[in-house]
């Protein structure tokens, strides 16, 4: 009876980052200094601390990342406050991994990319924009539009500043919702951000953050032209088991632990809206 | 055809029971439940069903899991799944067998859920034949035959005696070990047969309309209006969830003892309020919507992915245990047959 | 009661032509005669399934805390039971008195459906009821019954009056019980702890958590309960051992403890029939010893004995006792 879906392993927190207030991204390798498990881009794992509960969160780091995994996560829960006092060398548990992730290797492949990502939202986009940077070869040009409420919220800044802006054929738009002192760059909803910018519609879009932002930037793209099945986005649930079978994330005949939690727009539509 | 007379069965538990741990039906407090057979338990075979359904052998009320240990920063992760040893289940009502192959759709399906497979490999089940079927029955609307169900050995009651014939190589094998029982005439049996198809044709519920409920009309069965009038009574409690032989879901819980943290998982049910609520967000916030996540989740989510079988088995333990008289009959009635109004 | 039936009817008619209320709470046909719902009316039309029989046992008073923060004002039929829960809600301001308008309405008990099937009774085709009797009218034959021998424990104890109502449609003089409601408590008491130890142990091994005893309980109104509150240290679902299992009642029944009225609903509704109500008599037993005769619901004003002090409470050694 070894190696099963519920019983997870023992991770080892070995660095911790803060990346905004209420964020920090933690790095998780097994107790023997290695990943604790394979994943694809916008796969998830279930973290746990014993006594306190067990959580889902999307894994951050890109699966061409060979050291280690990272998760950024936001305080908000009883697991997340948990973490979020935790010390480098604390163990936790984590299975997985859980979800259909990203199609990098199918509907992705040779695409122009179009990411957008509001607040912790581009955690899970993050893995998939690191794959698609080591895989520079397999996809077209990528566009980022993100925004944050501020600047002290835009997650990952510096490896966006440092890194993604000067990647080849990487379009970075950022935006923050007021102005700020020391930004000097775009102030509004990513939304309408997105109609501004006038993205071309030769794109495959993914869209991750609040529901209330996923309804309006959805709507700017189809009036920009997009197609609903060109639109991904991937959806938050509550979820137990990560493997189908505790019925928690149930909605309409689909499981978003398994059959998601990566969907195309279209396929949505033929759900009830109880996500 | 093998047989005992009612009044002898107490020594094939106990020849049953000096083999193999033997579940069925005991009377506790005035309610019947499946219980481990010992000397002086109140076996109870008159009592059409239990209260709880025999998913309980499978997919218990409340299993281990894992135990914690931790110290300082370091956290040490023990098994404390229990070893599955093989067992006798008696007397389980041919709805309550057929629910074993829904749930097994669901825990057998990869990856298979090995605490709930360790038990099914490990049980020997006995079915019984209704022989009075009641009005809250209809277990033939699911495509059960309460006088024939299936199983290892099937059990049927005739005259003060109780028939066995085998149905599987397993079932067989236990049949032919018991030398308390004698050769049985297959008359009698076919005779009470019979008679028992009689009474389940004249019930009031065999003759449920189920053609609307199929994955193609799930948008237009989820927007129903009748919706908010069928659930306006629901107390939301777990009653209907828990006494229900199909309903699989489970929380997965930390407890704190003595010596660590013990996780164990537990039958949930999608009745509760905080079923799908997450630090900032529930996506169902009202009963209404929980009370048709899950008659939809039976009647039309789980047969779109299960070519069609319902997670529906007709026992209607609903029928006679929900608080307010809500059910899934009520549901069927007026939600089915209007798709095309 | 069937006269009763019509006048209900016509009360409910009445009231929503007239505008004075918009919803009507009450009780629904069912499919099997007997599995009667709460259910909201809205309209006069729909009142066509309204029912009060025999087979209307379900409190509503604990809807009405819901319902009254609607729009418009709802009518209520309260039987005299659920009227002293009524009540209560009232006084622990959980009902919008405004809001609704309460027409209570007389009973003379009401069946214990799991005593149907005992009784060989699957399909109610009809009843007729006087004060003393019952006839079910099933598979063509009636089967008249003593009121005791089919009714739910709580009425066969029953000494609720019909209180102060907006109205009250009543025309027989209620039926005086043949049972002391204390009876069974009288019995645990004289037990050895062993043997009461023993009886409860049976009793509560049998508890699935399904919570429709608390779910169902009008004095059980918190809008998160303890047992449900991840940040409470006691949020359950399932019993993890032994020792839970007994926790949850009784912690329930120090919780309602001076505000239950006794209306039974605990009982009616546990799908393995434990008698839950057991525990509640007990605290309203040692109340009345204590603190002098209460009656939780009895008024909307009064403090009660276990929220009040007063120079005449039970000192503590008469409550710990010395010997006892």
């Amino acid at each position: 009876m070894t190696n099963e879906a519920l019983i997870p392993v023992i991770g080892v927190i070995t660095d911790i980052r803060r990346d905004t207030p209420d964020v920090k991204t933690f790095r998780v390798v097994t107790p023997d200094g290695k990943k604790a498990f394979e994943h694809m881009p916008g796969q998830c794992a279930m973290l746990s601390i014993p006594g306190v509960g067990e959580a889902m969160f999307s894994i951050t780091s890109s699966p061409t990342n060979t050291e280690f995994m990272e998760f950024s996560i936001k305080k908000c829960g009883c697991v997340t406050s948990w973490l979020h006092q935790a010390e480098v060398g604390q163990q936790i548990t984590i299975r997985g991994p859980y979800g259909n992730g990203f199609p990098v290797t199918k509907d992705f492949k040779g695409k122009n990319l179009l990411f957008i990502a509001g607040g912790i939202g581009l955690a899970p986009l993050r893995s998939v924009i690191n794959y698609v940077r080591a895989h520079r070869e397999d996809y077209g040009t990528v566009d980022i539009v993100y925004g944050s409420r501020s600047m002290d919220d835009l997650v990952d800044f510096k490896e966006i500043q440092q890194e993604w802006v000067n990647e080849k054929d990487f379009n970075v738009y950022l935006t923050i919702d007021r102005p700020q002192d020391g930004w000097d760059g775009h102030v509004g909803f990513v939304p309408a951000y997105v109609k501004e910018v006038n993205i071309p519609t030769d794109r495959t879009a993914v869209l991750c953050g609040p529901p209330i932002m996923i309804k309006f930037t959805l709507q700017a793209l189809l009036e920009l032209g997009f197609e609903k099945t060109q639109v991904f986005t991937t959806l938050e649930f509550r979820m137990k088991c990560g493997i189908g079978k505790c019925g928690r994330c149930n909605v309409g005949n689909q499981y978003i632990c398994k059959d998601g939690p990566v969907f195309r727009m279209d396929q949505l539509e033929e759900l009830p809206s109880e996500y | 055809m093998k047989k005992i007379a009612i009044k002898n069965l107490d020594l094939l538990y106990k020849e049953i029971a000096s083999a193999q741990e033997l579940y069925l039906p005991v009377k506790v407090a005035g309610a019947t439940n499946f219980k481990k057979f010992e000397d002086g338990v109140d076996v109870d075979i008159k009592s059409l069903q239990t209260v709880k359904s025999a998913k309980d052998l499978f997919f218990p009320q409340s299993e281990d899991m894992m135990e914690f240990k931790t110290s300082g920063k370091n956290i040490e992760i023990k098994d404390a799944r229990k070893q599955a040893v093989p067992f006798v289940l008696f007397g389980v009502r041919g709805c309550d067998f057929k629910s074993f192959e829904v749930l097994d759709k669901v825990f057998l399906a990869e990856p298979v859920d090995t605490m709930y497979k360790a038990k099914r490999d490990a049980v020997t089940v006995i079915t019984l034949a209704c022989n009075n079927p009641e009005s809250s029955c209809f277990c033939k609307v699911f495509g059960v035959d309460a006088s024939n169900p299936k199983g290892d050995i099937q059990a049927t009651i005739a005259n003060e005696e109780m028939f066995f014939e085998a149905l599987t190589e397993k079932g067989s094998e236990l049949l032919s070990k018991l030398t308390c029982l004698e050769d049985g005439d297959a008359k009698k049996v076919e005779d009470e047969k019979a008679e028992i198809v009689k009474k389940i044709d004249a019930l009031p519920f065999v003759n449920l309309d189920l053609s609307d409920f199929k994955g193609e009309n799930l948008m237009k069965l989820f927007d129903r209006p009748e919706w908010e009038e069928l659930s306006k009574a629901c107390l939301g409690c777990g009653t209907c969830t828990f006494v229900c032989p199909t309903c699989q879901c489970f929380d997965i819980r930390d407890f704190e003892t003595n010596a660590g943290v013990k996780r164990f998982r537990c039958w949930d049910s999608c009745m509760y309020s905080d079923f799908t609520k997450m630090a900032a967000e529930n996506p169902r916030k009202t009963q209404m919507q929980r009370y048709r996540q899950r008659f939809m989740h039976k009647l039309c989510y789980f047969p779109s992915n299960n070519d069609g079988e319902y997670g529906c088995v007709g026992c209607g333990r609903c029928v006679k245990k929900c608080p307010q008289s809500l059910n899934i009959v009520k549901v069927i009635k007026k939600i089915g047959g209007k798709i095309n109004d | 009661m069937q006269r009763i039936e019509s006048m209900m009817i016509e009360k409910a008619k009445a009231l929503l032509s007239s505008g004075e209320v918009n919803r009507v709470l009450g009780w629904k046909k069912g499919e099997l005669g007997f599995d009667v719902e709460p259910c909201v009316f809205t309209s006069e039309d729909s009142l066509k399934d309204f029912v009060y029989n025999a087979f209307c046992g379900a409190n509503l008073s604990k809807y009405l805390v819901g319902e009254t923060k609607k729009e418009g004002k709802i009518l209520v039929f309260l039987k005299p039971c659920d009227s002293y829960s009524f009540n209560q809600l009232i006084k622990e301001h959980r009902i919008n008195k405004d809001n609704v308008y309460t027409v209570g309405v007389e009973c003379q008990g009401k069946v214990d459906n799991s005593k149907l099937k005992e009784n060989g009774i699957e399909i109610v085709d009809g009843v007729v009821e006087t004060v003393e009797e019952v006839t079910i009218k099933a598979n063509g034959k009636d089967y008249a019954f003593k009121k005791d021998e089919i009714v739910l424990g709580k009425c066969s104890v029953c000494e609720k009056k019909l209180l102060s109502y907006d109205e009250v449609i009543s025309i027989n003089e209620k039926r005086t019980p043949s049972i002391d409601r204390f009876e069974m408590v009288k019995k645990l008491e004289s037990m050895t702890a062993d043997e009461r130890y023993a009886f409860w142990k049976d009793q509560l091994s049998n508890c699935i958590r399904c919570n429709a005893c608390r779910n169902v309980c009008p004095a059980c109104t918190c809008t998160k309960c303890v047992f449900d509150n991840d940040n409470s240290g006691i949020a359950s679902k399932a019993n993890s051992d032994s020792f839970e299992e007994k926790m949850f009642h009784i912690i329930r029944a120090f919780h309602v403890a001076g505000r239950c009225t006794d209306c039974g609903e605990c009982s009616r509704v546990c799908p393995q029939h434990i008698p839950l109500h057991l525990l509640n008599r007990k605290f309203i037993s040692d109340i009345n010893r204590l603190y002098g005769e209460y009656q939780a619901g009895e008024d909307t004003e009064s403090k009660g004995p276990l929220t009040n002090f007063t120079k005449g409470d039970a000192e503590p050694s008469e409550v710990f006792g010395g010997n006892n």
